[in-house]
């Protein structure tokens, strides 16, 4: 990412240098944490949170293109292995954090496995049951280890000894969008990497894909097993600020909200998402003045949006390959 | 016009692909039956038959999208039958399809690119942290496709979406991905349908230079039979799922069981027939 003298950037086109967008995000949320009280910085801590969800949910059905209903589920899995192991073993969350993940993207790859052949809507309904199935088995408390109904209380903060112990709304705030931030970059590495343009293939054409040498069935269980274990990831840091997890927080509206989060954003991408999340999680708090009405706006506007950008806000532009040279000779 | 070696080694062993006793079944319909065919290095060799005659299974079954009932694929001279299609492109075999299936929502250059998938190796980790030698890797796949799609002279569109460019040229970058996965038989499906007669002669003469320049084998289905006489070294006939003649392209012409077959009753001059029409 060369991020030196501001004057080398081209002002021909229309568009903005590309460094210039994540870096005036990356500032604003540095800064805004700091100019707000604590409520506002809650609402974006819930703001990262729904974006990590978003860039989750974003692989299986954005990149690959796979209706997946079903991914609070995964979710669920990595806030309960948090809350399970830190209440009754003392585990502490930061240990938690990538077992979390590994442990979501396990129940992924074993429940997918199986699964991972099916087209479209046959998909998509087996993945909402797999997300109700996880739901309703802690609420019917298995092994009294997930509290049924009430969930698990007194997740500890996450904490490296005494030297840093994160229990403030600034640090979870900071925590999380660490995480986000990581993740972009990751994922932005995997998009433009053999194995970004494997999942776009499947998702473009599964035939053509398979006869050009990509192994779907690999690639397809491989989105699945890495969007749990970042849902896994938010599940974690979701349990340890709440302090508690209950299976309403895991329900099949949670699914539907993270589908519209992608949907809204523009398939496969990652500013799209971004901007789905703020929607998602700033859209109640806008709104709740019209309390009422939150949910017929929310419906409008969802209808609007499939009408007059059915892409999306911020579709993926492609032509990233070759794009020094597109922005010399042609400009677009 | 037929003086390359294709022909002159037709009587050797040098058999790139081989089918024996292929049989496959759809419900209570045999496409194919106890089809067998051989196909030499270096040679282009057409498979023709009137609609239904099961060309396109036996495409299918070779790349691995179907699996046979009966009967064995031997590449190279090792069994291939019922492997994945995914695993036929790395033993060397590469196809095109007869309605063209590219990837419409990424670029002409992403699109070619793809064929390089099967010769790269770079995993989760190494596209992640982007190491070295996946950078390297990722500049040789940019490297192969760029000379595949100037090959196709296609460099202008290389950025744009394949579902924008014009339709013969959306068949020669289909070509150009699957030359992209460096195949030893490429195995085409009606390359020239939909094509005017000056994208088939142009096509006609990209394919023999593919033949002269690169060690490459071309097995393709089609129904032009002026691509089928003009660079064919040998043609198999098939009629429901059965092979029924086989030949240099004159003396298959000229058999009146083909003709029958596959021309009808229009033998004067009705070569054309059919092409127009699926």
């Amino acid at each position: 990412m060369p991020v030196n003298t501001n004057s080398t950037g081209s002002a021909r086109t229309l568009s903005v240098p590309r460094w210039i967008m994540p870096m005036l995000a990356g500032a604003i949320l540095l800064i805004y944490p700091f100019l707000v009280s604590d409520y506002y910085i809650d609402i974006a801590f819930y703001f990262g949170i729904y974006a990590l969800l978003g860039l989750s949910l974003n692989i299986v059905l954005g990149e690959v293109g796979l209706f997946d209903l079903g991914h609070a589920g995964f979710y669920a899995i990595g806030a309960y292995v948090t809350a399970i192991l830190n209440t009754r073993y003392g585990i502490p969350i930061f240990v938690l954090l990538p077992v979390s993940g590994l442990a979501a993207a396990l129940f992924a790859y074993i429940v997918c496995s199986p699964i991972i052949h099916l087209k479209g809507d046959y998909l998509c309904i087996v993945t909402i049951g797999v997300g109700e199935i996880v739901r309703i088995a802690l609420i019917n408390n298995p092994f009294d280890l997930t509290g049924g109904p009430n969930g698990v209380f007194g997740i500890d903060f996450p904490r490296i000894g005494e030297l840093l112990v994160i229990d403030s709304s600034l640090e979870y705030y900071f925590l999380i969008w660490a995480v986000v931030g990581l993740s972009i970059i990751g994922l932005i590495s995997l998009q433009n990497s053999r194995i970004g343009r494997a999942w776009n293939c499947i998702r473009e054409d599964g035939i053509a894909a398979s006869a050009s040498g990509i192994d779907v069935r690999y690639y397809k269980l491989l989105a699945f097993v890495l969007g749990a274990g970042l849902a896994g990831i938010a599940g974690n840091i979701y349990a340890s600020k709440l302090m508690c997890v209950s299976p309403e927080s895991f329900s099949f509206w949670e699914s539907c909200l993270m589908f519209c989060i992608v949907l809204i954003g523009g398939m496969g991408s990652i500013p799209g998402v971004l901007i789905g999340a703020a929607f998602i999680s700033l859209f109640p708090e806008i709104f709740r003045p019209f309390a009422m009405y939150r949910m017929l706006v929310f419906g409008s506007v969802m209808i609007l949006m499939m009408m007059f950008r059915p892409g999306g806000f911020w579709p993926r532009k492609r032509g990233g390959v070759s794009y020094r040279s597109l922005m010399e000779d042609s400009g677009d | 016009m037929i003086d390359r070696p294709g022909k002159a080694t037709r009587n050797g062993n040098d058999i790139l692909l081989e089918t024996q006793g292929l049989t496959k079944i759809f419900g209570g319909l045999t496409a194919v039956s106890d089809f067998d065919l051989d196909i030499h290095k270096g040679e282009i060799l057409s498979l023709i038959g009137p609609n239904g005659a099961g060309k396109t299974t036996v495409f299918n079954v070779v790349t691995g999208i179907y699996r046979p009932e009966r009967g064995d694929v031997v590449f190279k001279g090792r069994m291939i039958t019922g492997k994945k299609p995914h695993q036929i492109i790395v033993a060397g075999i590469a196809r095109t399809f007869q309605n063209i299936r590219l990837f419409p929502d990424m670029t002409c250059l992403e699109n070619i690119m793809a064929g390089q998938h099967c010769r790269a190796k770079a995993g989760l980790a190494a596209s992640v942290f982007r190491t070295p030698k996946m950078r390297r890797e990722e500049r040789r796949i940019r490297q192969v496709a760029e000379d595949r799609i100037r090959q196709v002279d296609l460099w202008a569109f290389r950025d744009e979406l394949a579902k924008n460019i014009a339709y013969g040229s959306q068949k020669m970058l289909e070509i150009a991905r699957a030359l992209a996965s460096e195949p030893e038989l490429l195995v085409l499906d009606e390359p020239s349908s939909g094509l005017n007669p000056k994208e088939t002669e142009d096509l006609m003469a990209f394919l023999q230079g593919l033949i002269r320049e690169e060690d490459l084998t071309i097995l393709l289905i089609e129904h032009d039979m002026n691509v089928v006489m003009g660079i064919s070294d040998w043609v198999v006939v098939m009629d429901e799922g059965k092979k029924i003649a086989q030949g240099p392209p004159v003396e298959v012409y000229n058999n009146p069981e083909v003709i029958e077959a596959y021309l009808g009753k229009e033998e004067e001059g009705g070569e054309d027939a059919g092409p127009a029409s699926h």
